[in-house]
Formats: structure tokens, C-alpha cells, sequence
């Protein structure tokens, strides 16, 4: 039950991922539009936001109950 | 494997060694860039030009890891459609050519803004190669090997990864020592990359006269090779789940220890702590050492207790003793505070212990001194002069430092002191690393083997592993402030402490210890 449920914690993970890749990317445009605080975070956030997907699948998964005992 | 099939330990040697021996060369090509990419940006990459600049942020840090899912991607197919022996030959020679053509490419002086694009176009090959290349060996060697010992034999090729960046340290030394600073700068840097065509000739031919997997082989005759293995790794349910879950309770974890322990470890020494280039190298040189047969322990040992709890034991322990083994290595390098109210009248006041360089408009100053815990360490320190001929501490724009060995009379020396805290980092790897191979292949079928294990793999190790050190780097720029220029040096572990703790709790979790033997001939 405790894997199962945990899945909404994966998803939230997720999502929470992206929100910060993306404000602190807001902040630090913001702050310092730099050429080179551009080419980091051109280069992270398209590489991490499809990868935070694959983490809200995994906790879709786990809801699920995909990952149970007899399952794996 | 049926037992007909089954190699004696011998004919098993032989195919480890072929398939190892061609995966440390790849990783040597791929890490000789790296380690000589403040040269490669020079050469190639002017700074007053932006556009060219850009190019060389992403041919130095992000373009070779990134790309590496891509190659798992394409040569994984290729692995699974027409075998793994004829892909992990494509795959050698990819990155042999592109790192000899690398060695071979004329300078921005020469041909402008050619030369930047053809080097970012071989390090995106390179990635490519290196992206087909492991799951390949692992793959292999892990379907030749019996049931019962898959975890040792494997390991041999976990080894290479780290071998190949020692051999890649080694040569890049030997070739320094050997040409000097100046030519090396010039055009001695070439070296190394002509050097791997003969490793990679070497390697091919003894690809060449190995025979296919037996499991491939045999579902071969048997009519069972997956007619899409992309379609069929990533779109059906239940591969996809043991994908993610390979990737997020597994290898995420294992990429950022791997990276930390040794890349950003270089890097923090290096940079942060200003050791001197040469004694970097040699603590990370004698810390692999040290530190590489216990691949082989952690794969044998994987084999009887599982690979879950070793791998696991590494990323907790990563997790809990980053912060205190980095602070330890900082220790060893910094002034206390009475030395550096000392040093504000150095002009005056020199001791004994201190050797003053005057140019003119600057000061180089040798100072032999007594770091914490009482360990001798040696820096040279390069400062403005002021009108005055004061020479105020914040002014110092350079410093290096000499760690003492066994000469320095203190207990323990601090160069082997800094040496047994890196082989720390890399114990770690160890064990995160040496039962990886044969975790990854027992958790795929045969048929989808080669693509399935390739892209998470590369993935956490391309991009989670890979972008450590970039990661790192930044959070220590966006840490500096008015008040504390600097940075905080250590606010970079966060970013593998972080990711490591998530992947040991999914993994603890979720993934299983044990799998069926007879689901892996499947």
C-alpha cells in the first residue's frame, strides 16, 4: 500500500521538478541575463522536463500498483 | 544458458577481455576530450566571438553526454535486430574515427569557424559511439556468463569506465612530461587522440574474430528477435515500468555517485581548492588505483547477497559522507586566520618559510606553512602591488597548492590524506557500479535486452552523472554574493546528495533483489 500511494509523491516530485528548473531560471534571467545563464539553462530544462515526465509516469505506475510484488 | 553453451572459464576470459578491452578504449576516447577541453576551447573556440563561445559551452560540457541516450537509442536497436557483435564493432569504430579525426582538426586561426563546428560535430559521434557501446559489452558478456557468477564477470566491464579515464590521465601526463608545457599548449595535446587509432585497430581486430552472443544466437534460430525493439522497449507497459524504474530506483543514483567521485572531485581539487594540476591527477590516478578491484568484489559479492543492497549501501553512504569528506578535503588546503593577518605585511615581515618573487606589479610568493592539523603544505601565491608596496590579502589573484607527502614529518601526510578521501568517493562507485551490468541485463528480456538497458543507462549516467560537474560548478557561481565572492564551496554536493537520496529511497522501495535465473535466457 505504502509503494502504491507513494506514486502521488513521485508525480508531485515531478511536477515540483520542473516548477523550480523553471522559476529559477525566471530569477536568474532576471538577475544576470548573461549569455552563459542562457546556454545553462537552454540546455537544462529542455534535458530534465521530459525526464520529469518519465518520473510522473514511474509514480502513474505506482498508483497503479505496477510495481507490486508479483509484478516486478 | 544451457550447459552446452556454457564456456569454460578460459574461452570466458577471452571474451571479457575483447569486449573490455575495446569499452575502456571508447571511454579513453571520450574522456581525453574532456580532460583536455580548456586547451580544445582555446584553439577552437575564441571567446570575443559570442556565437563561437556558445558553441564551446556545448561541445565542452553538455554535447557528448547529452547525445548518449540518442546513441543507445540507435545502436540498441541495432544491437537487437542484427546482433550484438556487429553493433559493438560499429560502435569502436565511430569513436575511433571521429577521436583520431579530432587530433587531426586545424584551429579556428586556420579555417575559422569550420574548425568549432567539426569538433562539436565529433564529440556529438563520439557521444553517439559511446551511447551503443556499453550496453553492447554488458550485454555480451553478461549472456556468456553462468548464472551464478554474472555480477563478477560483468564487472570486469564496469571496470573500464574508470580505467579508461586513468589511462586517459596517464597519457595526457606522460605526453606533458614529455613535450613540456609550451609544445604541449601548441600542438602536443594532439597526441592522445592520434594515439587511440592504435588501441581502437588493436581493439577491432580482436572484435572481429569474436563469435555473437549465444543467447542471440539462439533466439535467432528460433525466430524470436523483436521485430521493433524500440516499439516494444518503450511503448508496452510492461517493459516501459521496469525502464523507469531501472532508471529512477537505480541508475540515476549510481551516475551521480559515479561523476561526483570522480569528475567533480577532480574539479572541486583543482579549482576550488587550487592544487597544483600534476598532484591532482595523481591523487585521482592513485585513488583508481587503489579503488578498482573492488569492482570486482562488489560484483562478486552482488552474486551472493543480491545487487540491490550494494548498490543501495554505496548510495547511502555517498549520501551521508559527501558533506564531511569534502569539508576534509577543503580543510587540508586552507590558511588559518593568524597567517593571513600575517601575510598582510609580507613585504616587511618575511619569515623563514617564505620566498618572495618581486616583478615588478606583482608578487609571486612561495610560502611553506602549517596548514590545519598541523600538516605542511606549500602555496604560491601571485598578488597585485598596491603604491605603497603594501600588499593586502584580497588582492591575491592566483594560488596553488602543494600538498607535502611522506617528507612533510606530519601524521598523516596531507597529499595521501587527500589521496584517501577521493578513494573514498571511489569506493563508493564501486559498489553503486560493480553490480550495475548485471542488474540491468537480468531485468530485460533477450530479445530487447540491448535497447532496453542502453537508455536508462545512459540516461543516468549522460545526463543525471554526466552534468554533475556542470551542475555543481553553477550552484557554487550562483552562490557568490558581495559579502562572500567566493561562493560557498560546498553548496554543489547538494545536487548528487539530492538526486542519490531520491533514487535510494525509490530503490529501496521498489526494485526487486532477486530475478528468476531462467527469465534472462527468454
Amino acid at each position: 500500500m505504502v509503494k502504491q500511494y507513494a506514486g502521488i509523491i513521485w508525480i508531485a516530485l515531478a511536477a515540483f521538478g520542473v516548477y523550480i528548473m523553471v522559476r529559477q531560471a525566471e530569477i536568474e534571467f532576471d538577475q544576470n541575463p548573461a549569455l552563459d545563464t542562457r546556454i545553462f539553462w537552454y540546455t537544462i530544462i529542455p534535458i530534465f522536463t521530459p525526464i520529469m515526465f518519465g518520473l510522473g509516469l514511474f509514480g502513474y505506475y505506482c498508483l497503479k500498483g505496477e510495481y507490486g510484488q508479483s509484478k516486478v | 544458458m544451457s550447459n552446452n553453451e556454457q564456456k569454460s572459464g578460459w574461452e570466458l576470459m577471452k571474451v571479457i577481455f575483447a569486449s573490455s578491452l575495446g569499452t575502456l578504449i571508447e571511454w579513453y576516447d571520450f574522456y581525453i576530450y574532456g580532460a583536455l577541453a580548456p586547451i580544445i576551447a582555446v584553439q577552437f573556440f575564441p571567446s570575443e566571438n559570442p556565437t563561437a563561445a556558445f558553441l564551446a559551452a556545448l561541445a565542452t560540457f553538455a554535447a557528448g553526454f547529452v547525445v548518449r541516450p540518442f546513441g543507445a537509442l540507435v545502436f540498441g536497436r541495432l544491437g537487437d535486430l542484427v546482433g550484438r557483435k556487429y553493433t559493438f564493432l560499429v560502435t569502436l569504430l565511430l569513436m575511433g574515427v571521429s577521436t583520431f579525426a579530432i587530433g587531426f582538426v586545424p584551429t579556428y586561426k586556420e579555417i575559422g569557424f569550420a574548425a568549432p563546428i567539426i569538433i562539436l560535430v565529433l564529440r556529438l559521434i563520439q557521444g553517439l559511439a559511446l551511447g551503443g557501446e556499453y550496453g553492447g559489452a554488458a550485454t555480451y558478456v553478461a549472456e556468456h556468463s553462468p548464472v551464478n557468477r554474472r555480477g563478477y564477470y560483468t564487472s570486469f566491464i564496469q571496470t573500464t569506465a574508470t580505467l579508461g579515464l586513468l589511462l586517459s590521465l596517464g597519457v595526457i601526463l606522460t605526453t606533458k612530461n614529455a613535450l613540456g608545457d609550451t609544445v604541449f599548449n601548441d600542438w602536443g595535446w594532439r597526441v592522445p587522440f592520434w594515439a587511440s587509432i592504435i588501441l581502437v585497430l588493436v581493439s577491432v581486430y580482436i572484435r572481429l574474430k569474436m563469435a555473437e552472443s549465444p543467447l542471440f544466437s539462439k533466439i535467432k534460430r528460433e525466430g524470436k528477435i523483436s521485430k521493433n525493439p524500440l516499439k516494444e522497449s518503450f511503448t508496452q507497459k510492461p517493459n516501459l515500468k521496469l525502464v523507469l524504474l531501472a532508471l529512477f530506483g537505480a541508475v540515476m543514483g549510481q551516475g551521480v555517485v559515479w561523476y561526483t567521485g570522480q569528475f567533480y572531485a577532480q574539479t572541486f581539487i583543482e579549482r576550488t581548492l587550487g592544487v597544483e594540476f600534476e598532484q591532482t591527477r595523481y591523487i585521482l590516478m592513485i585513488a583508481i588505483l587503489a579503488a578498482t578491484p573492488f569492482f570486482l568484489v562488489f560484483g562478486a559479492l552482488s552474486d551472493r547477497i543480491g545487487r540491490k543492497p550494494i548498490m543501495l549501501a554505496g548510495m547511502l553512504l555517498a549520501v551521508l559522507s559527501y558533506r564531511p569528506i569534502y569539508q576534509g578535503m577543503y580543510n587540508l588546503t586552507q590558511m588559518p586566520p593568524q597567517q593571513e593577518i600575517r601575510n598582510k605585511h609580507l613585504l616587511r615581515v618575511p619569515d623563514e618559510n617564505t620566498l618572495i618573487v618581486d616583478k615588478g606589479d606583482s608578487l609571486f610568493i612561495t610560502k611553506k606553512w602549517t596548514g590545519a592539523y598541523g600538516l605542511i603544505i606549500r602555496t604560491e601565491e601571485k598578488r597585485t602591488v598596491s603604491a605603497d608596496r603594501s600588499v593586502p590579502v584580497n588582492t591575491m589573484t592566483s594560488r596553488t597548492v602543494w600538498l607535502s607527502g611522506l617528507d612533510s614529518g606530519s601524521i598523516p601526510p596531507p597529499f595521501w590524506s587527500m589521496t584517501f578521501l577521493v578513494f573514498l568517493q571511489i569506493l563508493f562507485v564501486t559498489m553503486v557500479y560493480g553490480p550495475i551490468a548485471a542488474f540491468l541485463v537480468e531485468l530485460f528480456p533477450t530479445r530487447i535486452r540491448y535497447t532496453s538497458m542502453s537508455l536508462p543507462y545512459h540516461i543516468g549516467n549522460g545526463i543525471f552523472g554526466g552534468l554533475t560537474p556542470l551542475i555543481a560548478t553553477r550552484l557554487v557561481d550562483v552562490s557568490k554574493t558581495a559579502d562572500n565572492p567566493a561562493g560557498d564551496p560546498f553548496v554543489g554536493l547538494w545536487y548528487p546528495i539530492i538526486i542519490a537520496a531520491v533514487c535510494f529511497v525509490i530503490g529501496f522501495f521498489y526494485l526487486p533483489n532477486k530475478r528468476d535465473p531462467d527469465e534472462f535466457n527468454t
